[in-house]
């Protein structure tokens, strides 16, 4: 297991690489001139070529790429044009709002996409499996932003039972309860999309479950039906269903920024919106680089989990 | 990838094109067949012929702006839906943006679908270093989360519902690549490709013209599974403003609108995030239906779920109980059990009868498909249903306290008690029948901890111990190991351990030593037969090695078709084989005192959907005369204990009333 963990860590680091160069190549060749990005269009000459020194913009792309990735792995993320202030002193105080929501969403996703999806094989084609595939497609099918504004309405303006958003910053002193009533709603409706596809994705796995030898095994031992579906069954299908809910978390971290939008939270996903409103492109690399590190680390998080499954993934 | 592996090799014809398989329904017909995907089309029908409309429609200027109109709400007079903060039309608004939200999604579609469909062709066709290099940066753009590497594209390119689409098709490209690399890769191989090089045909013209054709199906489902995301994502971006810009709306950009007006007039949000949401779910719909006809495991119910018990479909009547002497074990009575798949029905077993008594063993003979297995799997309901039924019969099994139980209409809770308990499996591979993520003791122990008034402590000492009875090497680690971690010997050792845990009456062994291979084979068979002997067991034995049964088995059964050919005792049975099925099964055995070559059986088993009233064995057997055909043959007494259902067999008729499997033993 120990020896698994390292070689999967090590395996991760070219795919973080891998990531780095995307990141800066996808700022570095925005069209025109990025210092007039920064400083507008009225900029003196001096000032665009001094901003270009400052960011290095006069330096081959190479050499800019590695000066880059040299402060990140620093923690140095450079400075932000918009804010006056340190990318990193930013992103830290963006990045706890936006993980609570995201796995908060993810964790829902988990246990109710996996017991959705279980239920409805269990009774493949009966009446529950029909009503949960039908929510499973408009889970699916729904706009994640219209769903936060259509429960805005209903939960927060109709009916009074939660915030509209307004969430401040995660310490601002409301304590723990507050902090749960103000995440209610984002994590839900985040988490809508994800579930509809972890359930559809264990409805199939598990069907797919139930067939092998290996159930018949422990029916023709006697096992309990919920126990063959539990022990047996359930067993096995979260072994491949594991890494699908990691893949899953790419999605609730992008789905994070409209929803972030929409409840008015204050993470990163809203910190992105912004910057690209404003042509804060070194804000934009930062976060960016943060988020799709994140993402990288909780797949790796969901490979050993498997691994921790499934005895036949180790020894490979 | 099922789905695509099998296409390539029915279209290599000799042109090296695709050609049509007649007699199928067309892809149409499939689709329509089902009522999800046509409620699917049906909405999106609607939505596109009302977006292709829009021009001709009689709608006001979805832009022109009446100050005076601001938010009226719907069903108000000159405005059905509605206006918005700006006086504008909402129908006419949202008619509108359905065209731009559409026209968005499929051009990203199409453009992800090219480049992507590029990439992988390219990547299959070149392979090697092209392949890496390709490959290795699609699994880095996969490695970003979704919306965020649009999200850094909008970011360099800056706002706008050109560089969205761009963003959203880039995002979306790694899919194309991944579907169409597989499966041009399974392709490029085929000999037609491999010919193509050979006439020195370009690279461009093998790609295009020989392998595009054939990975043109995974670029369709991989369509219609993208375009729903691609249209919520595009609108997604439009919402937070880094799309559509005005005067230009999409779906996207009017829920960006209305969502300042909640508080006001929220259906101005509500109606543009409806129609998203009546788009997708037709999408969706199509998508899964075009999935389900391409994917032909889900065509047949193949993937249904087995029920914890075979389905039954009995006549009313309930038998009787019947005397059962003190040694009997088990008493099967006009057996029979059918497959439904669709309209077909197969006959999978007819009217097999057979009685097995305690320290006895029987063993069942006869080729893949003669109906031996789902007889056995029939006993305690584990013939897998759908597609299984257990249409008549009677299968009496003697409880130690509660006497005659009659296992074809016995209540789940019965049935579940006696399997693993009374009656104990064998399976064939052990491999695939152990749970591969649970420990081999753990699995043991639970048969023990199921029926038994033991603690998962206790049962997992017993596992050990059990594990000596069956001879495994270092019990305690082997308790310990997964199944991928012990040889094939060892499973089916573990099995049986498995199967001895309960100390069962009967035990069924089906095909144990198939998987195995010949040295294995002997000490496997020569520790169950010493097992069963020790426990006083039944032993139900099926085989189509008669070679085995002959060292193992009291009595035989030959199978062939679902019914019985032949049975009787070992030793008159081999002595004197009385139907040809069982003298050709016979000639198959391999033998050191003869030196003739083995001659397989011409002919394959009859499809057992597509019977006679005769002989089954008629259009295979050297002996057949019209009189085979003419009616159902019955089994004939050569002796008390030797029956054989042949037209040839000397001896008389059994009148199929008393043709009950019951032996006499006195």
């Amino acid at each position: 297991m120990f020896a698994y963990t390292v070689r999967r860590l090590i395996q991760a680091i070219p795919v973080l690489f891998g990531i780095s160069i995307i990141v800066f190549l996808v700022i570095s060749l925005i069209p025109g001139d990025p210092a007039t990005a920064i400083l507008g269009a009225f900029a003196t000459p001096e000032n665009v070529a001094r901003v270009n020194r400052e960011l290095g913009l006069d330096e081959p792309l190479p050499m800019q790429y590695l000066h880059w990735l040299g402060g990140v792995l620093q923690g140095d993320f450079g400075r932000s044009y918009a804010l006056d202030r340190p990318v990193a002193d930013e992103l830290g105080e963006r990045i706890g709002p936006t993980f609570l929501l995201a796995v908060t969403a993810l964790i829902l996703c988990a246990i109710f996409g996996l017991l959705a999806g279980t239920a409805a094989a269990v009774r493949q084609y009966g009446w529950t499996d029909r009503i949960l595939s039908l929510l499973v497609l408009i889970g699916i099918s729904t706009p994640s932003f219209w769903l936060g504004m259509m429960a805005i309405i209903l939960f927060s303006l109709t009916l009074g039972l939660f915030p509209t958003g307004d969430m401040t910053s995660l310490f601002g002193g409301g304590g723990v309860l507050d902090v749960l009533w103000h995440l209610t709603l984002p994590a839900i409706t985040l988490a809508m999309v994800a579930t509809g596809v972890v359930a559809r994705l264990t409805r199939a796995n598990m069907l797919e479950v139930l067939r092998q030898d290996y159930v018949r095994t422990a029916r023709a031992k006697g096992v309990p039906e919920h126990l063959v579906i539990r022990r047996h069954a359930f067993r096995n299908a979260l072994v491949t269903l594991v890494p699908i809910i990691g893949i899953q978390a790419g999605f609730v971290l992008g789905g994070a920024v409209y929803i972030e939008e929409v409840f008015q939270w204050p993470g990163m996903g809203r910190m992105l919106v912004n910057a690209i409103g404003q042509r804060d492109i070194i804000l934009v690399q930062g976060g960016v680089m943060v988020i799709a590190t994140a993402f990288v680390l909780i797949n790796l998080a969901t490979d050993l989990i498997q691994s921790a499954l499934d005895p036949r993934v180790r020894g490979r | 990838m099922t789905a695509t592996q099998d296409a390539p090799a029915a279209k290599v014809t000799d042109a090296g094109k695709p050609r049509k398989r007649g007699g199928r329904p067309s892809v149409w017909t499939r689709l329509t067949a089902n009522p999800m995907t046509v409620v699917g089309m049906v909405l999106l029908a609607i939505l596109l012929l009302l977006a292709i409309a829009a021009p001709i429609l009689p709608l006001p200027d979805p832009n022109a702006t009446v100050l005076g109109d601001r938010l009226l709400p719907p069903f108000s007079e000159g405005a059905i839906l509605g206006t918005d903060h700006l006086g504008r039309d909402l129908l006419s608004r949202l008619i509108w943006g359905t065209r731009v939200s559409v026209a968005v999604g499929l051009a990203a579609t199409l453009v992800a679908a090219i480049i992507g469909s590029t990439i992988g062709l390219i990547a299959a066709y070149y392979g090697r270093v092209v392949d890496a290099i390709l490959m290795r940066s699609i699994d880095t753009l996969m490695a970003f989360p979704y919306l965020l590497l649009a999200l850094a594209i909008v970011a360099a390119l800056g706002p706008g519902l050109l560089n969205a689409l761009m963003a959203i098709a880039v995002v979306n490209i790694p899919f194309f690549a991944r579907a169409v690399r597989g499966q041009a890769l399974a392709i490029k191989n085929l000999d037609y490709i491999a010919a193509a090089r050979l006439s020195g045909f370009s690279d461009a013209r093998i790609i295009l013209a020989e392998m595009l054709p054939n990975v043109l199906p995974v670029v369709i489902v991989t369509m219609s599974t993208t375009l729903s995301w691609m249209i919520l994502e595009t609108a997604g971006l439009s919402f937070l403003g880094l799309g559509a810009q005005p005067p230009t709306a999409d779906l996207g950009s009017m829920l960006g609108d209305g969502r300042d007006l909640i508080h006001r007039a929220a259906w101005v949000a509500v109606l543009p995030g409806l129609v998203i949401l009546l788009l997708a779910i037709g999408i969706n719909l199509v998508g899964d239906g075009i999935r389900d006809v391409m994917d032909p495991r889900l065509k047949s119910g193949a993937l249904a779920r087995p029920a914890p018990a075979t389905a039954r479909r009995l006549p009313k009547t309930v038998p009787a109980p019947p005397a059962m002497g003190e040694r009997d074990v088990l008493w099967v009575r006009k057996l029979t059990t059918h497959f439904e798949v669709g309209d077909r029905v197969l006959r999978a077993v007819r009217d097999v009868s057979f009685s097995i008594r305690r320290g006895e063993a029987l063993g069942v003979v006869g080729e893949s498909g003669s109906g031996k297995s789902v007889t056995a799997l029939s006993l305690l309901g584990l013939v897998a249903s759908p597609p299984g039924v257990l249409v008549d019969g009677e299968i009496w099994f003697n409880h130690r306290e509660r006497g005659p139980i009659d296992l074809a209409r016995a209540p789940m809770r019965d049935l579940q008690r006696i399997r693993g308990a009374r009656i104990a499996y064998i399976f064939q591979d052990p491999l695939t029948a152990l749970n591969p993520v649970l420990k081999c003791g753990e699995q043991v122990a639970e048969a023990l901890v199921v029926h038994q008034d033991m603690g998962w402590a206790e049962a997992r000492r017993e596992a050990i111990r059990l594990f000596e009875t069956v001879k495994l090497p270092t019990p305690a680690e082997k308790a310990n190991a997964f199944p991928h971690e012990l040889s094939g010997g060892q499973r089916q050792r573990v099995m049986i351990a498995m199967a001895l845990a309960n100390k069962p009456d009967l035990i069924v062994a089906d095909e144990p030593t198939t998987a195995l291979d010949v040295t294995t084979q002997r000490r496997v068979l020569e520790l169950l037969n010493e097992l069963r002997h020790e426990h006083d067991a039944a032993l139900l034995f099926i085989s189509h090695d008669f070679g085995v049964i002959a060292d193992l088995c009291d009595r035989v059964q030959v199978m062939y078709a679902g019914e019985v050919a032949e049975e009787g005792e070992a030793a008159e049975l081999f002595r004197n084989p009385s139907h040809p099925y069982t003298q050709r099964l016979l000639a198959c055995v391999p033998s050191l005192d003869r030196d003739d070559e083995i001659e397989a059986i011409p002919g394959l088993p009859p499809a057992v959907d597509d019977l006679g009233v005769g002989c089954p064995f008629a259009d295979r057997c050297p002996e057949a005369e019209p009189a085979c055909e003419a009616e159902r043959v019955l089994l004939r007494r050569i002796s008390a204990t030797h029956h054989a259902r042949c037209i040839h067999a000397t001896g008389t008729e059994i009148p199929e009333a008393e043709d009950d499997g019951r032996i006499d033993h006195d």
